[in-house]
């Protein structure tokens, strides 16, 4: 015992009288950073460090958890399985789950681009009356939190009928989209050059073959980006879709939801996981794919160039 | 003066022409669709709820009188209600300020180039792909008194016992966190980038040391943006309600108001209750709003000079 604390203790001061040596030793050439970074440095990354061991123990211990068997008071599950997976595609009909979801997107983007791509190029090329209180009852929406417009909209569906259905889901969602749509292409049509329509216009084309052969094409970009968005925000959106949705018309967030506060304690855990994990890994491949197109910023905000401040 | 004679030579011109020239056209049918969008689903149904607001039910007529004001009544006189506001401040409050004041140095120390500058703000987004039902269900595992976290703690001697992260008001916070703390990071780096670094050169070369700098600089500069980055992270944290039942109290420290509207709405199906806690919501979230844009219209608003 005392000899092995001897021999631990004696090779320290050599792996630290280097170090110690070298600290105060000005040796680093001006322009250059010294490798000790400040205290406030220190703190800024250890902040980082702890946000990002939250996440990653949040990520990885779902996906543990999703494949785990009888995981307890251990570092570990004792054994691992699929299990999880098959039992929770069939048990909330994952399939049904998923298809809806990405027909309720795939919906509200269409939709939403085709409302909001004309009113985007009103708003960015055009002078009129009204323009600004339009502007405003445009992005009213996503001023709003979710809850306060959503409750008297899902009372209106519940009164028109539409309740529970897939078609009331994918009008609810059109709220925040169609705002985001306008907010996301209004820029980029100030940023195409109006010489460019002018042109075409002086060589003949109506206003119908401006759109369908100069705007269009120029356009694609910026539409695949505000898609893409919409599709981030409306398959996460829960708030809006849990008012309104119901069995046949849940999509995978709220359906997990549901699954988590099922009476009598919810469902087991693992099989919530499983469910979560397929989500989480659905949202990824989106995300990468739209960070090829998007910035980050973009996904949380309004782009750059639209601030009127 | 001119202008009356101005209008008389243009009247010859036909009524579509006149139009026109004002910026009215057919082509401003192209804001129809959005038009009617913005009617059918976003004015009518608010406007039809705000009346709702003032068509109590018998129950709540008869419980807390008032007339047509009886839901307001309730609202106000309800504690169960009421003390749902405070509740939600106090959630709501803390997490945004947190959001906003810890991305405010970090976004100000990560704001040079470095490497893996790319990777950091791609990993930040994560939480985004996350949601709150899924943040939820990770801090239930992660943060329990089973989970990783406790067992950790435990292990290196920190704490006896486990520490009570979840099912509780610090379990909504964690997770207002990590759903806001990104969201306001890009939004402030965004904001300090749109910053032309020359103006901050310029100081330091009339001599103003780092604070000076950023009090007299870069703060004033920033200060719109902060404001907006406050009042979008707060509008996150005060709409939240899966985390408030998922990983909060429901009945205790979390119950937030968005919980309460629902509650009404789905569980007591008492619409005309739910569309007035749904107004309330609003009326406390832009009474917010207003004191930070207040506030903001105090500082400086001219341009920041950079590419934003």
């Amino acid at each position: 015992m005392a000899t092995q604390t001897v021999a631990s203790g004696a090779p320290r001061p050599d792996v630290t009288a280097p170090r110690n040596r070298k600290r105060p030793k000005p040796g680093v050439p001006p322009g250059e950073r010294s490798l000790v970074a400040s205290p406030s440095t220190w703190v800024v990354w250890a902040g980082t460090a702890a946000f990002f061991i939250f996440l990653i123990g949040i990520l990885v211990s779902v996906m543990v958890d999703s494949f785990g068997r009888s995981w307890f008071t251990t570092w570990l599950p004792e054994t691992f399985s699929t299990d999880w997976y098959a039992s929770a595609w069939d048990r909330f009909g994952m399939t049904q789950v998923i298809g809806v979801t990405l027909a309720v997107a795939v919906a509200v983007i269409i939709l939403s681009v085709l409302i909001g791509v004309p009113a985007a190029y009103l708003l960015a090329r055009r002078r009129f009356p009204f323009k600004k209180l339009l502007t405003v009852l445009f992005f009213l929406p996503v001023l709003m939190p979710p809850i306060t417009y959503g409750i008297p909209l899902a009372t209106v569906m519940y009164n028109m009928g539409l309740g529970r259905s897939l078609t009331a889901v994918i009008l609810v969602n059109l709220v925040p989209s169609v705002p985001f749509v306008i907010m996301t292409m209004t820029p980029f049509i100030e940023q195409i050059n109006p010489a460019i329509e002018s042109a075409a216009r002086m060589s003949g084309a109506n206003t119908r073959r401006v759109f369908t052969r100069i705007l269009m094409p120029l356009l694609v970009p910026g539409v695949l980006a505000a898609s893409i968005l919409v599709l981030v925000r409306t398959v996460g959106m829960f708030e809006l879709t849990f008012l309104v949705s119901g069995p046949g018309s849940d999509t995978l967030v709220v359906a997990i939801y549901r699954a988590m506060t099922a009476a009598g304690g919810g469902e087991s855990r693992p099989l919530i996981s499983a469910m979560a994990v397929v989500y989480t890994l659905s949202m990824m491949a989106i995300l990468i794919i739209a960070l090829r197109f998007v910035s980050p910023v973009q996904l949380v905000a309004r782009v750059k160039e639209s601030r009127e401040d | 003066m001119t202008a009356p004679a101005v209008r008389r030579t243009q009247s010859t011109a036909s009524l579509r022409h006149r139009l026109a020239e004002r910026g009215i056209d057919t082509s401003l049918l192209m804001l129809v669709p959005a038009l009617v969008f913005a009617v059918a689903l976003f004015i009518y149904p608010f406007s039809y709820g705000i009346g709702l607001t003032f068509q109590p039910s018998v129950a709540v007529q008869e419980q807390w009188g008032g007339g047509v004001f009886a839901n307001y009544v309730a609202f106000f006189k309800d504690s169960f209600v009421f003390d749902s506001v405070y509740l939600t401040m106090r959630l709501a409050l803390p997490a945004a300020l947190f959001n906003v004041l810890a991305s405010l140095p970090m976004a100000f120390k990560l704001r040079h180039r470095f490497r893996g500058k790319k990777l950091l703000t791609t990993l930040l987004v994560l939480p985004i792909t996350l949601g709150t039902v899924l943040t939820a269900q990770g801090l239930l595992i992660f943060a329990g008194r089973q989970g990783w976290l406790n067992r950790f703690l435990l292990q290196i001697g920190v704490i006896d016992q486990p520490l009570a992260l979840v099912n509780n008001y610090l379990g909504v916070m964690f997770s207002l966190i990590i759903s806001g703390f990104p969201f306001a990071f890009l939004l402030i780096s965004s904001y300090l980038s749109g910053i032309d670094p020359s103006i901050e050169a310029a100081a330091k070369t009339m001599g103003a040391n780092w604070q000076q700098r950023f009090r007299r600089v870069i703060l004033p500069l920033l200060a719109p943006g902060l404001a907006t980055t406050f009042i979008l992270t707060f509008v996150l944290a005060f709409s939240v309600f899966p985390s408030a039942r998922l990983v909060g109290d429901a009945m205790g420290a979390t119950r937030v108001m968005a919980l309460m509207g629902y509650r009404a709405f789905a569980e007591q199906i008492d619409y005309p209750m739910a569309s007035t806690i749904a107004v309330m919501m609003g009326v406390v979230e832009l009474a917010v709003i207003a004191l930070v844009l207040l506030w903001r219209s105090f500082m400086y608003k001219g341009t920041t000079g950079g590419k934003g």
